[in-house]
């Protein structure tokens, strides 16, 4: 928590001008630093720019890229591109949901799932496409699902010594 | 590095006269790797690529050449066309022509290269060759403009995809970029330009298809201390990628684009608005950035000319409707990125108060071309109000799919026969859908349709960006117009009632269409009947009343498919059936007797307890309790589960 409020702090001080139309690069580069929005970031955000914090809530939650929780241990990203539905992406989301019980951008109690639905990514003949923590599984079956997530979940429980 | 630099600058971007001396001539065929001595192979890398495996056949060939050849050179390219091929791998042997082989894994690297060099071509990854007259023809292997796919494209904006390494502005320079931009803001005047445009007939190239060149002078005309000229590279409707892969493949030439354009407009800042899942994109055109700013292309007082320019890039954070162009102008602002009403308009009043141009990327990469070859040459091209071409990024069931370029007047059809080669796995045409989210369905009827703003506008037809979606007869319309209203209804910003409410029930009542309840009682079906009455009310509502772009097309998919497929409609509402298979909550089950052998499988499996029977006796599925999820049919090792 020091570490990220020192990493806010730096961020904070470069945009020490607060212009309104850097709003959202700032919001944007703390995001990418830290990986979330937390409260303590849109107080500060907001003492900067002289709004007030329900100001830059309601901006931030306008935008679907911006999140107020931090991302599970596995992150997981599905293209909701026209391709990837056509071949079955809608049911494969539909498990997602089913399974993890949340909605995109947010992360399960324990933490260790958050997903988030994402444009086409040009990648269609080899849809449905699903990004866990940045490695690609191409052609994704509904079916598939239910074993991918419980051996992700055993994999976090027991992580294996290298 | 620096003497490279150097010559370019001195010897070929301010040359003087438009044909090079030989020895410049000599130098640049050497950076376009022309003449080479050495054997070198070019490894497409955009996304689709890299997804594919791209990166992992790039350190293969690496390693295969540091041991064996190490003067060989391996060259990242951008995305030359077909998905279907990547990786796609092209070779050139000293004094021969560059082939192209399809589906080159890691694992095939090594055999490829080996069989290449010993003149053993392997026939299953073979796609073609290409070269000039001068170089040597491999004997039996086709052309590639004789496969349909590349033959049957006319690529101008596309032109530099795929052929050099994007990372590489001296490739760029090589290949004649940048000598266009300094001879225009030597030559010519921000009023000169415009007009050179404006006869040109270019026509921005996203929804209304309005005259570039009309737009800019309108800007330019207009009084005001500083202006801004915007390039909208957001492009997140679900199947585009149009925009994406130009930017990975040719990010210099953009850039040269956005120059001119800034320079017509008299702009002195410049701002690329890009998606913000675009990872390679905007890592590239960084980098492009970096660099031209080294070369001094872009910055202050320009080659003495007295023109300021500055690129900035920002990324969108994610919403829908920043692509209209007032919203995305107040997401810049660092407000909620809702549009306002219309005029006035951005080239008077935009960013900030100043005149603002907001063109996106394939208009902007016609720029250079028609600065270079002037405008009659573009006027040579298209049809007789629709000049140039247009980009589409093919996907959907076709056999071939990615980013293609076709002439404008070229029909419909020949897209879809020719160069997506048809309907893949033996399935039937059903429609094609052009422009993603707000599109419109194409049917059998209409496909000799011509692509011409004019002509599609005629028949109510908006292109949009570039999204080229074919479905076959797998595909469930109805199922299809409510996810594009789902991805609508998410993405409506709230700010106007037609698009906020219609949009919501729009998808509420398509659901209730595709859903069969537990119990259908005569009050949820009149209910049912009612919601689908009111469809298409709702609908010209929307049509009318809405604020701006996203709320008025966003009726479209469902006014198109049920002019086209009133019948599916129909027997999803009466008959409660749908002919795909698609929509779950219609399907009924049933298990043959005959075939099943009653392994209680499925009985086990069923979330719902719905299927009955005894052990090694036919088992049967209760109708009632059956919700159609179709995991009994899934799980039957006989096939025995069958839909009705």
């Amino acid at each position: 928590m020091r570490k990220n409020e020192k990493v806010l702090d730096a961020i904070i001080n470069r945009y020490k001008s607060g212009k309104r139309e850097d709003l959202i690069p700032l919001l944007q580069e703390i995001q990418e630093e830290t990986g979330f929005l937390s409260e303590e970031a849109l107080k500060k955000v907001g003492s900067l720019m002289g709004l007030s914090t329900t100001k830059i809530y309601g901006l931030a939650t306008f935008y679907d890229r911006f999140r107020f929780t931090p991302r599970g241990k596995y992150h997981l990203v599905i293209c909701n591109g026209m391709g990837c539905y056509l071949n079955g992406g809608g049911a494969v989301i539909a498990k997602i949901r089913e399974e993890l019980g949340i909605e995109p951008g947010e992360t399960t109690r324990d933490g260790k799932f958050s997903y988030e639905l994402s444009n086409c990514m040009g990648a269609c003949i080899h849809g449905p496409l699903l990004i866990v923590n940045g490695k690609y599984h191409l052609k994704v079956k509904a079916e598939q699902i239910q074993s991918m997530i419980s051996m992700l979940r055993k994999e976090s429980e027991n992580p294996k010594i290298t | 590095m620096e003497n490279i630099k150097k010559f370019l600058i001195d010897r070929v971007l301010l040359f003087d006269s438009e044909t090079l001396p030989d020895e410049t001539e000599k130098v640049l065929q050497n950076i376009r790797r022309e003449k080479n001595e050495h054997p070198v192979v070019y490894i497409s890398s955009g996304t689709g690529s890299i997804i594919s495996g791209a990166e992992n056949t790039y350190s293969a060939a690496k390693s295969y050449f540091s041991s064996k050849n190490p003067e060989a050179a391996v060259v990242r390219t951008g995305c030359s066309g077909p998905l279907n091929f990547e990786p796609l791998v092209c070779i050139q042997l000293p004094g021969k022509n560059k082939l192209f082989f399809r589906n080159i894994t890691e694992e095939k690297v090594e055999p490829l290269l080996d069989g290449v060099f010993h003149n053993d071509i392997p026939e299953e990854d073979i796609v073609g060759q290409k070269g000039s007259g001068d170089y040597g023809m491999w004997p039996g292997i086709p052309f590639i403009d004789e496969i349909p796919f590349f033959g049957c494209q006319k690529r101008i904006v596309l032109g530099n995809c795929g052929c050099y390494d994007p990372e590489s502005i001296e490739e760029y320079i090589a290949r004649g970029g940048y000598r266009t931009f300094i001879k225009t803001i030597r030559n010519y005047t921000h009023s000169e330009v415009c007009e050179i445009i404006e006869k040109s007939g270019l026509r921005g190239r996203s929804g209304g298809g309005y005259l570039t060149g009309s737009k800019w002078k309108s800007a330019l005309y207009t009084s005001a201390s500083s202006r801004y000229l915007i390039c909208n590279a957001k492009e997140s409707d679900p199947g585009a990628f149009v925009a994406r892969s130009i930017i990975e493949s040719d990010p210099h030439r953009l850039i040269e684009g956005i120059a001119i354009s800034a320079y017509a407009i008299d702009a002195t800042t410049a701002i690329i608005y890009l998606k913000s899942e675009t990872g390679l994109a905007l890592k590239r055109i960084a980098k492009a950035l970096d660099r031209v700013r080294e070369y001094g292309i872009i910055g202050h007082n320009i080659f003495s000319s007295g023109f300021n320019l500055d690129i900035q890039i920002r990324t969108d954070p994610g919403a829908f409707v920043c692509g209209e162009e007032t919203a995305l102008i107040a997401s810049l602002e660092g407000k909620r990125g809702m549009p306002r009403l219309k005029p006035p308009y951005p080239a008077n009043y935009g960013l900030a108060g100043k005149p603002t141009v907001i063109n996106n990327v394939e208009t902007l990469m016609n720029v250079p071309l028609i600065m270079q070859n002037g405008p009659d040459w573009f006027r040579s091209i298209g049809t007789e109000r629709s000049k140039g071409t247009k980009v589409f990024s093919v996907t959907g069931k076709g056999r071939f799919s990615g980013v293609v370029e076709v002439e404008m007047g070229t029909s419909v059809r020949y897209i879809v026969e020719k160069i997506a080669d048809g309907i893949k796995d033996g399935g039937k045409f059903k429609a094609v859908e052009i422009g993603g989210a707000q599109g419109y369905f194409i049917d059998e009827a209409s496909l000799d349709t011509a692509i011409d703003f004019d002509v599609m506008k005629e028949k109510g037809i908006g292109m949009g960006a570039g999204g080229f979606v074919i479905i076959d007869t797998s595909t469930c319309i109805v199922d299809l117009v409510k996810y594009h209203m789902e991805f609508i209804h998410n993405e409506s910003c709230g700010k106007c009632i037609p698009c906020r409410e219609g949009t919501a029930r729009m998808y509420e009542i398509l659901e209730s269409v595709i859903k069969k309840p537990r119990s259908d009682d005569s009050y949820t079906t009149l209910e049912r009947f009612k919601g689908v009455m009111q469809l298409e009310s709702i609908a010209s509502v929307m049509k009318d009343a809405s604020l701006c772009g996203l709320g008025q097309t966003a009726p479209n998919p469902f006014i198109s498919a049920l002019e086209k497929f009133r019948d599916e409609f129909e027997e999803h509402i009466f008959d409660r059936k749908c002919r795909a298979n698609v929509c779950r909550g219609l399907r009924t089950f049933i298990i043959d007797v005959e075939k099943c052998t009653g392994c209680t499988v499925c009985a086990t499996r069923c979330p719902f307890n719905a299927i009955y029977g005894t052990r090694l006796q036919p088992f049967f599925i209760v109708e009632e309790k059956c919700t159609g999820c179709g995991i009994c049919y899934d799980v039957c090792k006989f096939g025995a589960v069958i839909i009705k």
